[in-house]
């Protein structure tokens, strides 16, 4: 099954698989472009502002909102008791208020709303309230939830064979931590929310979302409306990644309430600094692991605990944790494995869906796991991760599991890892480079390079079956141009540039005779949230599927006509043509018209094979996983901490790429996004004071995201040569999130520069983001880490010199064994 | 001075403003007042680009085109320039050749850092007749923050804009317009119960700083403009620097560099880097390249900020703050500026009218560093600077020592540089001075760093200009290193 499609299929693609500039390009450069704060202002038009808690966890002893009444401008201010209906925003569990009534979670949790005639005017209203609490406890910490067993979801197990023996039995054993941080989405447009009271109850609202559904919803529920009753538009978001899935909710009720209130049109945008301290991040996590290994590195048992910090609510917790539980093999083969996933409710924003939906996290355990491993061994850690990539060819076939059937039961038919990493490993010319690399740092004191070679094996599917559907409209009018509908976002991916690729393929039409709307939940119904990567899968499959449905209908016409079977009838350069038979394609439509042929009709798609029993969490819950594979090289001051990303090397697999620059897009900006998780972007909330529990780095003056400087100087990136093995839209993969994980070799390759300052044979503590701070922590701190005693091996570390003695420390912390309670470890 | 509207060049008129605040930023006035909504706000703090703009001004040799951020700048600093945005770039549906290259380049994806990219890219593409170096074209794009790209299309289209047929802005109606202009009163505008000063000459400015000296000075506003946007402060009466000619001048005077109080940070460091190509390190790292436009190196000494990143290579080099209040002029060492957290020694109706830089002297060693999480456009964990001036026999003669981010103001390791004083510019010497750092600071811990970092670190970078300056073939610098094997 390792196989490689041809990278041509028979059909030759005119449209599809070309680099077309994304549909709105012209309009972004020109400003142009209508995001939601862009759209024309109704006639009375109010402007929103929101009042947050100043306390993360307490009861709200007096509120007095006098003064917010009467500052100048102002038309209404609403609480938790102006709701019509259901004061809840949070998407699976109801434990998440759109306005905090008496008990606040959160420092920055919005507690009122005010409606006024200008934004300026809000904001200065909403500073006027006085809210006074009675303050309860606050964990702040993963390590405090999990002694208090803080959880907002029961602790979850994944487990296959018996972790305990395959430990006790191994040649070598270690335990080890690590953490990593979260990470706030920062797109570049806010949240935001503009809602329009229409007529017989009805309201309509323009929304920077990834799900209109689930605002349609959460807005019906909130106002105490039917669905029919609530539209929810959106042309375009100013960026996404997770961040405007669940978290646009809170902004729609607040403006549609406030609509409701007043009868007027409401916009509610957030200001940059009220966006980062109330809307919930990427999950940071904690991990406490024992792997047991052979003389090569070859793993052969782990028990390994995840914890991440949820923040005060559900969220979207329970699926990103079961994504992370899903990503904890990444490419690798896990024989005996036990993990414990703790979801810890801590009393911070609520944490949420950010690209890679905890992918990243599990596999940044994994990777700490092998990097030890390969340190602790003194082998070099690419040769130790391709001994346990998932392989066929050991340990009988497929359906005996072997070596080659991940640890929830899903086995992995397209394994192009192996061939992947080892192409990228000679391109980047890494073994050389490993040498250089080891005479520079022997000779420089201060300056120590590193490099790493990571690779990504990421599965693509909502792990939640009913979301793998879509739908979508096409309309062809009688003069041959197109208006494609379906119900997937644009958030910059290139969604739509895709989708009207993909329908002027089966058209044989220019991409200017292709248009697509907003996206509305009046025009396709009950849609998922453009997210999972799944976006271009789903809807360009509904897309091309409605599209084939008119072009049937035009082709038995034309064969009806010129008197030729159907499969004659051929579509292209903007002409329908067969033997005898020539029309331009809008001579076409307006024939077909007057014959009355239903020029435009829907299109539905649901992914096939997948399955997943949550209760178990075995299954096939991915159609397919998508490849890649990252070396970067890096160079740390030792005296300072400092970093720079000197090269990286990518090879990516998109399997048959729709649009190579949109993908490359994708890649590139993925990997830079990962790159500033794992390096530059620090969240850092208050521990104490009376500031205690908010969030100091709230703007970009303090949260530093990527610039321009840190884009490494040589950046090779490639797409990889083969097509998907799965029948998705012409072959290709999802390429959202699955770049954004290619940026752990930047980390591996700063712990790898850590290790040569610090020694070889060394297991560098160096916590994620690797900010200079950290850098500088992991070369000054002691490198000595506990390792076990091993039944079958006295031996310390490969490495000469190393600094880490065997048995010298018992095992301080037994690990959860699968299906035990769920007590927590001391720390 | 007589009360008139505010007026600008804008869309190839001259557009009169009044009834909006002065405190009315660019930005608002654009998207909320004209609904031009071309610009995007993603921050209101300078930081992120989206709104960049770009600024046309007069100057003594001609005409200036200068990104800016719009978010911060407040509508009255307009009057008298001209004010380009993006829906000024096509022609119809013609693209200009950074639009269009942004195009080619796939430099968009979800489009709303676009517009604020097109305008620094067109400012440098005015400026400069062909295309500069990719480590220039990122200083020109280091105060634009994209989420979604990872910038490397971006490089590529600011080069490839340069390829196709140059589209140059007519300048001459401009120019035309800005004269006119030149000949109307300085500007005092008003707007219910405030009043915005921008007068012309250091007299009247002195006069009005007197007669109002609870008004605010203005100078760049990328610090005065956060009060507005993020702590919504009302500022009152402000007196406006940016008109005031003879504070837009650098003069070499004997044995000093004076730089006035408005002339921006861009300028002020041209004239710098001529005298002392030390500084162009720290110029680099300071801030953006729009906030460097927009802000004064006077502003960033009476803000008096103890993260300022100037103020600890000013003090190292031995500069004067000169301060004026009516007729009296006096000066003082720019350390003893500072008394205390956000304090400094202006008295009422007083302000700071320039700096005095001396001049490079023979056998001094200078440099200036800044730690941060981010090299472009971040406030400084530890902002160190070094001027240590050695005799023949390699002794430390003189060391003034200053950094910011160890204290309340920026300061003098005074314990520091006693301990290298008099001493062989040595190892021996090196770690003497170092270990006095705990002396002469106690840092703080908050988002940017901890204490003990801030500490190890502050020594740290006495080491390395140490290394640097000491004839030792150790490399200590990350900047000039490629890739090991060489680029591929």
């Amino acid at each position: 099954m390792n196989q490689r499609l041809p990278s041509q299929t028979q059909e030759t693609l005119t449209t599809v698989g070309q680099s077309h500039p994304h549909e709105s390009a012209h309009l972004h450069v020109t400003g142009r472009a209508t995001y939601v704060d862009d759209v024309a202002e109704l006639t009375g038009t109010l402007h929103a502002a929101v009042g947050f808690s100043t306390c993360p966890h307490g009861h709200i002893r007096a509120i007095d909102l006098t003064a917010v009444r009467a500052a100048p401008g102002v038309r209404a201010v609403i609480v938790a008791a102006d709701i019509p209906g259901h004061n809840n925003c949070g998407s699976i569990l109801h434990d998440e208020p759109i306005l905090a009534d008496d008990l606040v979670q959160f420092h920055g949790q919005p507690i009122f709303a005010v409606a006024a005639d200008s934004h300026d005017a809000a904001r200065r209203a909403v500073r006027l309230a006085k809210i006074e609490y009675d303050a309860l406890p606050a964990i702040l910490d993963i390590e405090s939830a999990i002694a208090a067993e803080s959880w907002v979801m029961p602790p979850a197990d994944m487990a296959r064979g018996d972790a305990a023996a395959a430990l006790g039995s191994a040649p070598h054993r270690l335990t080890g931590q690590a953490e990593v941080g979260g990470q706030d989405h920062f797109y570049l447009e806010g949240q935001i929310s503009y809602a329009q009271p229409r007529e017989d109850d009805t309201i309509h609202l323009w929304c920077s979302t990834q799900h209109p559904t689930e605002m349609q919803h959460m807005v019906a529920h909130a106002l105490d409306m039917r669905s029919h009753q609530v539209s929810v538009e959106c042309r375009r978001m100013g960026g996404g990644f997770g961040g405007k899935e669940s978290q646009s909710a809170q902004w729609a009720c607040i403006a549609a309430v406030l609509a409701r209130h007043t009868g007027q049109p409401v916009k509610l945008r957030l200001d940059r600094d009220d966006d980062m301290v109330a809307t919930g991040k990427r999950h940071p996590f904690h991990y406490q692991w024992e792997v047991g290994f052979d003389d090569v590195g070859r793993l052969l048992g782990l028990q390994l605990q995840l914890a991440s910090d949820c923040g005060f609510s559900a969220d979207l917790s329970g699926p990103v944790n079961d994504r992370a539980l899903c990503h904890v093999d990444n490419a690798y083969y896990l024989d005996a494995v036990a993990i414990r996933s703790l979801r810890c409710k801590t009393h911070k924003v609520s944490n949420t869906a950010f690209r890679g939906f905890g992918g990243p996290q599990g596999m940044f355990a994994i990777e700490t796991i092998i990097d030890d491993v390969a340190r602790y061994l003194g082998r070099d850690p690419l040769d130790v991760r391709q001994i346990n990539f998932y392989d066929p060819s050991e340990g009988g076939p497929l359906e005996d599991g072997g070596r080659n059937t991940t640890h929830y039961g899903m086995p992995v038919e397209d394994n192009i890892a192996p061939a992947l990493v080892a192409e990228l490993a000679s391109t980047c010319d890494y073994i050389a480079r490993r040498a250089d690399i080891a005479a520079f740092n022997a000779n420089s004191p201060v300056i120590k390079r590193g490099l790493a070679l990571t690779p990504v094996k990421f599965g693509i599917s909502f792990n939640a079956t009913q979301y793998n559907q879509a739908g979508a409209l096409v309309h062809v009018y009688t003069d041959g141009t197109v208006l494609v509908s379906h119900g997937g976002t644009e958030m910059g991916q290139g969604l739509y540039t895709k989708v009207k690729q993909v329908v002027a393929e089966v058209f044989g039409l220019p991409l200017a005779d292709i248009r697509l709307t907003a996206t509305d939940t009046s025009r396709v119904s009950n849609t998922s949230a453009t997210a999972a990567s799944s976006g271009a899968d789903l809807n360009g499959k509904a897309a091309q599927a409605a599209a084939l449905a008119v072009r049937e209908r035009l082709a038995a016409f034309v064969a009806e006509i010129a008197g030729v079977a159907a499969t004659d009838v051929v579509f292209a350069d903007g002409h329908v043509r067969a033997p005898g038979y020539d029309s331009s394609f809008g001579d076409l439509a307006f024939s077909a018209y007057k014959a009355r042929i239903q020029l435009w009709s829907d299109g539905y798609y649901r992914t096939p094979k997948i399955h997943w029993d949550l209760a178990t969490r075995t299954g096939r819950p991915f159609f397919y996983f998508a490849y890649g594979a990252a070396a970067t090289e890096v160079a740390i001051d030792t005296l300072t901490g400092e970093l720079k990303v000197l090269r990286v090397d990518v090879l990516h697999d998109v399997g048959r790429s729709l649009n190579p620059a949109i993908d490359i897009g994708q890649v590139e900006g993925g990997f830079i996004q990962g790159m500033g998780w794992l390096t530059s972007e620090e969240l850092w909330w208050q521990a104490e004071g009376p500031k205690s529990g908010a969030l100091a780095t709230h703007a970009p003056s303090t949260y530093k995201i990527p610039a321009v400087a840190d884009v490494p100087p040589v950046f090779n990136v490639r797409l990889y040569d083969g097509a998907n093995v799965e029948d998705s839209i012409h072959r290709s993969k999802a390429v959202g999130e699955p770049p954004l994980m290619l940026a752990l070799s930047v980390f591996f390759a700063v712990r790898d520069a850590v290790a040569a300052a610090i020694g070889p044979g060394s297991r560098p503590d160096l916590r994620a983001p690797a900010t200079p701070e950290a850098i500088l922590r992991a070369c000054t701190k002691s490198a000595a880490r506990d390792v076990l005693p091993s039944p079958t091996s006295g031996r310390g570390a490969g490495g000469e010199g190393s600094s880490v003695e065997a048995g010298k420390h018992p095992h301080p912390n037994p690990l959860p064994q699968a299906g035990e309670g769920t007590q927590g470890p001391a720390s | 001075m007589t009360a008139r509207p505010i007026q600008f060049y804008f869309r190839g008129r001259v557009q009169q403003v009044d009834a909006v605040a002065p405190t009315r930023t660019v930005l608002q006035y654009l998207r909320e007042d004209l609904h031009q909504t071309g610009s995007k706000e993603g921050c209101a703090e300078g930081d992120c680009g989206a709104c960049t703009v770009v600024i046309g001004e007069l100057t003594d040799d001609g005409f200036t085109l200068r990104a800016v951020n719009a978010c911060i700048q407040f509508l009255p600093t307009l009057d008298g320039k001209a004010l380009f945005t993006v829906e000024d770039l096509a022609d119809g549906n013609t693209l200009h050749p950074v639009q269009q290259a942004m195009v080619d380049c796939h430099g968009s994806q979800c489009g709303f850092c676009t517009p604020g990219f097109v305008m620094s890219m067109w400012a440098m593409y005015e400026d400069r007749p062909t295309c500069p170096a990719r480590d220039e074209v990122a200083d020109v794009l280091s105060g634009n923050l994209c989420r979604c790209t990872g910038y490397r299309p971006i490089l590529d289209a600011a080069k490839a804009a340069y390829t196709a047929p140059r589209i140059a802005l007519d300048r001459l109606p401009v120019i035309a317009a800005l004269r006119e202009l030149a000949a109307l009163s300085a500007l005092e505008y008003h707007h219910e119960n405030t009043r915005f000063f921008a007068p012309r000459s250091i007299d009247e400015l002195a006069a009005l700083r007197l007669a109002h000296p609870q008004a605010t000075i203005l100078a760049g506003s990328t610090d005065i403009g956060l009060w507005v946007t993020k702590q919504l402060r009302t500022l009152g009466d402000v007196i406006y620097l940016g008109a005031v000619d003879e504070l837009r001048q650098v003069e070499h005077a004997d044995g000093y560099l004076e730089i006035g109080a408005a002339v921006s940070l861009s300028d002020a460091f041209d004239a710098l880097i001529a005298a002392e190509p030390a500084w162009q390190e720290i110029v680099r790292r300071f801030a953006s390249l729009p906030i460097r436009n927009a802000g004064t190196l006077g502003g960033n000494v009476a803000n008096g900020s103890p993260i300022g990143d100037s103020m600890p290579a000013l003090i190292a080099l031995g500069s004067r703050v000169v301060l004026r209040r009516g007729e009296r002029v006096r000066d003082m060492p720019l350390e003893d500026f500072y008394l205390g957290y956000q304090k400094n020694a202006l008295e009422a109706g007083e302000f700071v009218a320039a700096l005095r830089v001396p001049d490079a002297v023979n056998g001094r060693l200078f440099r200036s560093y800044k730690i941060s999480k981010r090299f472009d456009q971040d406030i400084s964990a530890v902002c160190a600077a070094f001027a240590v001036t050695l005799d023949a026999a390699n002794k430390v003669v003189d060391a003034r020592i200053a950094y910011g981010g160890m204290a309340a103001t920026p300061k003098r390791a005074t314990a520091c540089e006693a301990a290298l004083r008099g001493q062989p510019w040595n190892e021996a010497g090196i770690a003497a001075a170092m270990a006095a750092i705990p002396t002469d600071f106690s840092p703080l811990t908050d988002m940017r760093a901890s204490r003990e970092y801030r500490l190890q670190v502050a020594a740290s970078l006495l080491q390395r200009f140490w290394l640097e300056t000491s004839a030792q073939s150790v490399p200590c610098r990350l900047d000039d290193l490629v890739a090991a094997g060489g680029a591929a």
